[in-house]
């Protein structure tokens, strides 16, 4: 029988791993990077206990206005003033309305890949947003009809991007397609329309949508300002989405283009089926990065006098009852601001997974 | 030769590219059933000759004739001529946003207006063909080049088409997958269908081809049976031009 004996163990190697090492290798390898370690946590004590004890710690939730003891965040102003940030002017029994859409545009958002029939998603995609204006303006099936006028709020605010995003999405494909197209007249028409919207500022053409719309028509015809607005907001978005787009287009080879020739599909068969879905996929991180500048630019609309979430904050601050709130209110809105952009972003993210198609 | 048997024929085809003449009165007829290897030097204006064939290039003078239609600047002509002239380019360029298969049935379905569940028997009938059915559900790009060049003749052959023309098919492949694309086009050879493909693979020529045709500076400057055309070149830039592709 054999017999094994212990050997004797070695002693460990240097750490070349583990927390003391990567603190030693990358914040205190030497005397200049400690000192700018050390300032910069002297930084961050600086700011985020204070702001963490405001906004939470000594933060105020709950009671009246007249009660409040605490130094922090006199958050009662926003759960106070909460549907107004919401809805605006919406009328209160109705707020189930705009809230049900909601519902439903996530259910879309993230049941959509589950609709089998490709039939059916364009159903959906079409049937949607009648179904949700008929909800939220009401006027048939029975539903009390809501103003334009009282909408308002975050429902404004996603209101105008939603239809700035899907209304601007199909002209601006037309308009890129249009600024390569071989037919000169079509071509510099949309080069004209592109470059025109890209060189003035959204602020001049919601202006333009409010007071130069209306001369086109005639007395009696009311136009309503928020449809100006969107119009306005469509065709800008959409001059840029077009730009995005010619992006995309330009980075598919021609092979593919003389691929989809050659197999006998004509030009409009060839773009939709083989050269979009490409250089959409390609455009999608830019895309979004375009929905997310139209959703922070729908706060212009304040200007020709449209109530969004900014603009409810900065009425209710004149609230004679509640002066003195704007900070509670600003940081309100920034946060809502926030998590609706880094959702846009995250959504893109994991679409552009879906389409990897490399591996 | 009667008309019956006629399948491509370019009359005096002259093409330039702004002032530079790249075909200059090139003539060429094809019987059906017909191989034909295109060779010549880089810029000999091969590639764009067959590119002329199926409407990818556009020429100035001249004519041709494919299969009865004579080729002019007409939507809906284009589109009947390329119905029934299948085409492998030198880059594959497969839809790489859509499986194998769905490569296969995007012409059948769509242009052709074939069912679906036909379009996929067909569409699996050519997959098994060139030794790829199993592959079916992948995405071009998970393919090798060898593999994806092979999808791309099963593609043109979905839509049963009377020509194929082939562009430097194996130019971009590694050198060990060349030969699993000759293969299958010697199978091809072998079924009677018209053939034309520019290449550098001489020993593909001297096994399939019916005749050689050897173009320098956009015109054709000899034409041959292989046996001929190799052993008993007549131009000598020619003669120059196989001492040096042979000398290896």
């Amino acid at each position: 029988m054999a017999t094994y004996t212990m050997k004797e163990a070695k002693p460990a190697p240097t750490t070349n791993k583990g927390v003391v090492f990567w603190l030693r290798e990358n914040l205190f390898p030497d005397v200049k990077n400690t000192l700018l370690t050390l300032a910069g946590l002297y930084i961050l004590y600086a700011i985020i206990p204070p702001l963490l004890n405001w906004m939470i710690f000594d933060a105020t939730w709950t009671g009246s206005k007249d009660e409040v003891v605490n130094s922090g965040a006199r958050w009662i102003f926003i759960v106070e003033k909460f549907d107004q940030f919401m809805y605006g002017f919406y009328p209160e029994a109705l707020h189930w309305r705009p809230n049900l859409v909601g519902i439903l545009s996530l259910v879309l958002i993230f049941g959509f890949k589950y609709i089998g029939s490709v039939k059916l998603k364009i159903a959906t995609i079409i049937l949607f947003p009648i179904i949700c204006f008929v909800l939220i303006s009401g006027g048939w099936f029975g539903l009390e009809v809501v103003e334009t006028e009282k909408w308002g709020g975050l429902m404004l605010t996603i209101l105008v991007a939603a239809v700035g995003i899907v209304a601007s999405f199909p002209i601006g494909v037309v308009l890129a397609l249009g600024r390569q197209s071989n037919m000169p007249i079509l071509r510099t028409l949309c080069i004209g329309f592109i470059e025109f919207v890209r060189g003035v500022p959204l602020i001049t053409i919601l202006f333009m949508a409010s007071v130069l719309l209306p001369l086109f028509f005639h007395d009696g015809i009311e136009f309503n300002k928020l449809l100006r607005a969107l119009i306005g907001i469509t065709l800008f978005q959409a001059a840029y989405i077009a730009e995005v787009i010619r992006g995309g287009l330009q980075a598919i080879p021609k092979g593919q283009y003389e691929a989809s020739e050659a197999l006998g599909l004509t030009y409009w068969q060839g773009m939709i089926l083989i050269i979009l879905p490409q250089a959409l996929k390609i455009s999608i991180p830019n895309l979004v990065g375009s929905f997310i500048s139209l959703f922070k630019d729908t706060t212009l609309v304040l200007i020709i006098g449209l109530f969004d979430i900014l603009a409810m904050v900065t009425l209710t601050n004149s609230d004679t009852n509640w002066l003195g709130y704007e900070v509670e209110g600003y940081v309100f809105v920034t946060l809502i601001y926030w998590v609706c952009c880094f959702s846009m972003s995250q959504y893109s993210k994991s679409i552009e997974r879906k389409f990897n198609t490399e591996h | 030769m009667s008309d019956q048997e006629v399948m491509i024929t370019m009359k005096d085809v002259n093409k330039w590219y702004g002032d530079f003449h790249v075909l200059k009165d090139v003539n060429l007829n094809i019987k059906k059933g017909e191989k034909v290897v295109i060779c010549g030097p880089s810029g000999s204006g091969k590639s764009t000759t067959i590119r002329c064939l199926n409407h990818l290039e556009k020429f100035q003078e001249g004519s041709i004739n494919i299969n009865g239609t004579e080729l002019i600047e007409d939507v809906k002509v284009v589109r009947h001529i390329r119905s029934q002239v299948g085409m492998v380019f030198q880059h594959f360029n497969l839809f790489p946003h859509l499986s194998v298969l769905e490569n296969l049935l995007i012409a059948p379905t769509w242009v052709h207006k074939k069912p679906r569940k036909e379009a996929i028997e067909t569409a699996m009938y050519y997959l098994e063909r060139v030794k790829i059915a199993e592959q079916a559900h992948k995405y071009p790009n998970q393919l090798s080049g060898g593999q994806q060049q092979r999808v791309a003749i099963a593609r043109c052959l979905c839509i049963n088409p009377e020509i194929m023309l082939f562009d430097e098919p194996t130019s971009a492949l590694d050198p060990e997958m060349v030969s699993e694309v000759l293969d299958v086009m010697v199978e091809l050879a072998d079924e009677g269908i018209t053939m034309i493909c520019v290449t550098h693979e001489m020993g593909f020529a001297k096994k399939v081809a019916d005749r050689v045709v050897f173009m320098d500076a956009g015109q054709v400057i000899e034409e041959n049976e292989p046996n001929e055309f190799f052993d008993n070149p007549q131009s000598d830039r020619l003669k120059l031009f196989l001492e040096q592709i042979l000398s290896h």
